[in-house]
């Protein structure tokens, strides 16, 4: 397969994490939109660094991996912290910055 | 049709399947599930991509790892509320028509980029070379990605406590 054909399944991937971050209403929910947009980056950088012949591309992949499993942990820290003192995991009810 | 054909298309249908399922389910738990295969199915894609090292990190850290600790988050919501956590979706249309331009905008320009067709030969020593750049070029970064992943795993118990 060419190298536009796994460019262009990672543009639909991120579109469509793009959609769930939009459209979901429950903290948790937006951030496995999140994980699949980070995971179609992924999918591109690996695919251009196997069609130009290096591995550098490889080597951001495992940190960008890397960073996405202390950023899933973090975020599910901050979930779970905010049903303590809210009782809520829906993001529109996370209005405390409101004057 | 070659295998990588075949495989490319049967892992891209997998794959975006599964991401709908992801974004679209009422039930967050199947979501998560949903999420799970679409995070193999990646790994199937970065096998067709020779890179086997990062299929087998993907495997571990993402559907093991990640999946584990989301599910864990999602038991320990609900019990802490008491009901199963509303999991629906609001403004459809609207974050439909955002991606689908985004996905226009990212497509006119693959469209106009002129980009390889074909792949060169594969080396077999790809993972080798991640392992000699990891530690030479890329060793600062590497070093505190360490730091990093402390810090987060401080921070995540430190905000995860239990209630004084």
């Amino acid at each position: 397969m060419p190298l536009s054909a796994y460019l262009t399944l990672s543009a639909i991937l991120f579109s469509i994490g793009m959609f769930g971050v939009i459209t979901r209403r429950n903290t948790v929910g937006i951030l496995l939109g999140v994980e699949l947009m980070l995971n179609a980056v992924n999918i591109n950088l690996v695919a251009f660094s196997r069609f130009h012949d290096t591995e550098v591309g490889m080597v951001f992949t495992l940190f960008a991996i890397c960073i996405t499993v202390a950023e899933v942990a973090l975020g599910l820290a901050l979930v779970i912290l905010l049903f303590r003192m809210r009782k809520t995991a829906i993001a529109d009810h996370i209005d405390w910055l409101k004057g | 049709m070659n295998p990588e054909v075949l495989g490319f298309w049967v892992l891209a249908i997998t794959l975006i399947g599964s991401a709908l399922g992801v974004v679209l389910t009422k039930n967050l738990f199947h979501s998560v599930l949903w999420l799970a295969l679409s995070l193999v199915s990646t790994a199937g894609i970065f096998l067709l991509l020779d890179a086997e090292f990062l299929a087998a990190v993907q495997v571990l850290l993402y559907a093991g790892g990640v999946v584990t600790v989301v599910v864990f988050a999602i038991v320990v919501t609900e019990k802490l509320v008491g009901e199963t956590i509303a999991h629906t979706s609001k403004r459809l249309a609207g974050g439909a028509m955002v991606a689908a331009a985004l996905f226009a905008m990212v497509a006119s320009v693959i469209s106009r980029a002129e980009l390889a067709i074909t792949r060169p030969e594969a080396t077999a020593e790809a993972t080798r070379s991640i392992g000699v750049l990891l530690l030479t070029k890329y060793l600062l970064p590497f070093e505190l990605l360490a730091v990093l992943l402390l810090a987060g795993l401080i921070a995540a118990t430190y905000f995860a406590r239990p209630e004084d």
